[in-house]
């Protein structure tokens, strides 16, 4: 029974692909699955705009969205209602073909990204061995279509937008690829449902996952903040700071198409947030050993809403940063940072199984850290903002 | 990246732990407690309007007649020295008298166009007569926005004890003021009467006057 519960969804796609003939089956399987994630992710896009609002409002101690429906969980469908019938307005001077394949090139993208994600036990569409490399291949594609946004409106808020928008994310783009190297260093293997295996062990019940050891931990916070501003998030949110740029790289976009932004931008943040919690957080795997009944994709999904959940908590909480300070903070402090987490891995492989390579590991680290911070926020690097006239 | 706000602290990011900690505290404390939450549900719940309130200008007219007690005398100062000239007059050809019985001219048309009014209060300030007044009223939408937010003299006129209700301290200076002026204004005939009258006494009168 448990076994089943677990592989219901598997189960069922191998029942409804049976009706058809052989050959056509693993096309259908695929087939299947696409339209799974395709309704799936949307469905959770729509859920995370009202978990957000409404977090955010009791945040500020404010009650948020509540009049559409019971609690206000309507609000998405008169999001979307409103959205799709808005007018859709292309500037005259526009790159009108460009334009229009902005948004979609976006969301088609970030979509390519859930393919490799296991989401469960053999939950996987494409489980191929090369997943993590493929996955920043769609993710680096996103920079493009911000850029196609920004280029095509011809507006300057746009460009300027798109402008912030690329460095920020070719920027934190290093910083969140050299934290996942040291999961597939440790791992010895690009493949997702491979690093989610290898972390699916347990010592007196507790699970083996990277984020439970110094590097893992380091790695993860490192993650945190790349994905972070990988994916626009506040307090990353430069491209779209309203006070300076209106809306960044979709000023010019209305109705439809800015919904298909929107979808995007969360998209990328569930597919960033699946992947950081297939890296670091033991993907599908469950957090004790006695928890092990409890359906896999329970737990990644849990884990994907709980990444989330942090995700509102910081951009309810910081104030957006300047250009200066998010340059110095990704070269600075994050990068280097990754760099000594990759060392740090290395010793950790290379120590053996004893209880050393614990306190050296968590001593390095934990020393680099204060002593880059500490002299990143003497020299101004990072840290408070120094006023050079007004003190 | 933010830390606190004392320059060189030590360890990084300990201004983001707190700053988490405290929205946490807002975040659970919202569903604890009742006075952290300040929002006020509007159409079904409202907070009454505080006193200084002001939205747009309303005339004031005395007696239960709005025409009648109208206390605008149209001298136009309120039209000249509307910033976004939003007031429109026009002075009538006759006197009628007016709440005390004077003859006064009077606004055959007064129209305030409120999508162009600022409320900013001038036309209240430059009232030699205290006949223009700030309304609380708000909820003024409407689907027509030509002619529905250009308000009449018959929309404009609200009584006296309207402003007693929505200005109570205001109106009540006013009116003594008011009071005050008429008293000011009876003494002075009544001076003026007993003066002529103790003249009329000494002075034997004098053959009558032509008109000059």
């Amino acid at each position: 029974m448990v076994e089943r519960m677990d592989q219901v969804f598997v189960l069922f796609a191998h029942w409804l692909v049976g009706f058809l003939p052989a050959g056509w089956q693993p096309v259908a399987a695929v087939l299947l699955s696409v339209v799974v994630i395709i309704c799936l992710f949307p469905a959770l896009f729509a859920l995370t705009t009202v978990l957000e609002r409404k977090g955010l409002g009791r945040i500020q101690n404010r009650i948020g969205p509540n009049r559409t429906g019971p609690f206000g969980i309507l609000q998405p469908v008169a999001d979307g209602i409103k959205s799709l019938t808005k007018e859709d307005i292309v500037p005259l001077s526009a790159d009108a073909v460009v334009h229009f394949l902005a948004p979609l090139v976006l969301v088609v993208t970030v979509f390519m990204g859930f393919a490799v994600l296991p989401m469960g036990r053999g939950m996987v569409l494409a489980d191929i061995d090369a997943g993590l490399l493929f996955f920043f291949a769609m993710g680096a594609s996103t920079e493009l279509s911000v850029f196609m946004a920004g280029w095509s409106s011809r507006n300057k808020y746009s460009l300027l937008g798109a402008m912030r928008a690329v460095a920020q994310m070719i920027s934190y783009e290093v910083p969140l690829l050299m934290s996942s190297v040291a999961v597939v260093m440790i791992t010895g293997s690009l493949s997702l449902s491979r690093i989610v295996e290898a972390q699916n062990h347990y010592t007196w019940g507790l699970p083996h996952w990277y984020i439970f050891t110094p590097w893992g931990l380091a790695g993860f916070v490192m993650y945190a903040i790349a994905a972070t501003a990988e994916t626009n998030r506040s307090p990353f949110d430069l491209p779209e700071g309203e006070s300076e740029l209106v809306a960044g790289y979709h000023t010019e976009y209305s109705g439809f198409k800015f919904a298909l932004f929107f979808l995007g931008e969360y998209l990328a943040m569930f597919s960033i947030s699946g992947l950081g919690t297939t890296l670091f957080l033991g993907g599908w795997s469950a957090p004790f050993s006695f928890l092990g009944w409890v359906p896999s994709w329970i737990w990644f999904f849990s884990k994907l809403m709980l990444s989330i959940c942090v995700f509102i908590w910081l951009r309810g909480t910081l104030p957006r940063l300047r250009q200066d300070q998010l340059m110095n903070f990704a070269w600075k402090f994050v990068l280097p940072m990754t760099l000594l987490n990759l060392m740090v891995a290395a010793l950790w492989r290379f120590l053996g199984d004893g209880w050393e390579r614990w306190v050296i590991c968590s001593a390095i680290l934990l020393l680099a850290y204060l002593a880059m911070g500490w002299l990143g926020m003497r020299q101004g690097h990072i840290g408070p903002r120094r006023y050079r006239y007004a003190d | 990246m933010i830390t606190d706000n004392t320059v060189g602290g030590i360890l990084l990011g300990e201004g983001i732990l707190k700053g988490l900690t405290e929205t946490a505290k807002n975040f659970a404390g919202s569903f604890v407690s009742a006075e952290r939450l300040t929002t006020v549900e509007y159409p079904e719940q409202r907070v009454a309007p505080i006193e200084a309130t002001r939205v747009f200008p309303f005339l004031v007219y005395d007696g239960k007649d709005w025409e009648a007690g109208m206390r605008c005398v149209a001298c136009q100062i309120c039209e000249k020295e509307c910033p976004p000239k939003c007031i429109y007059i026009e002075k009538s050809k006759d006197k009628k008298p007016d709440a005390v019985g004077k003859p006064q001219f009077y606004p055959t048309k007064f129209d305030i166009d409120i999508s162009v009014c600022m409320s900013c209060q001038i036309c209240v300030e430059v009232c030699p007569f205290e006949a223009i007044k700030m309304d609380t009223e708000f909820e003024l939408s409407t689907e027509d926005r030509f002619g529905g937010l250009l308000l009449g003299r018959e929309q404009l006129s609200k009584s006296n004890e309207y402003y007693h209700e929505i200005h109570a301290t205001e109106a009540a200076n006013v009116d003594a003021s008011l009071a005050a002026g008429r008293a000011k204004v009876d003494a002075k005939t009544t001076a003026v009467a007993i003066a002529a009258a103790v003249r009329g006494a000494e002075v034997p009168p004098r053959p009558a006057e032509g008109g000059d």
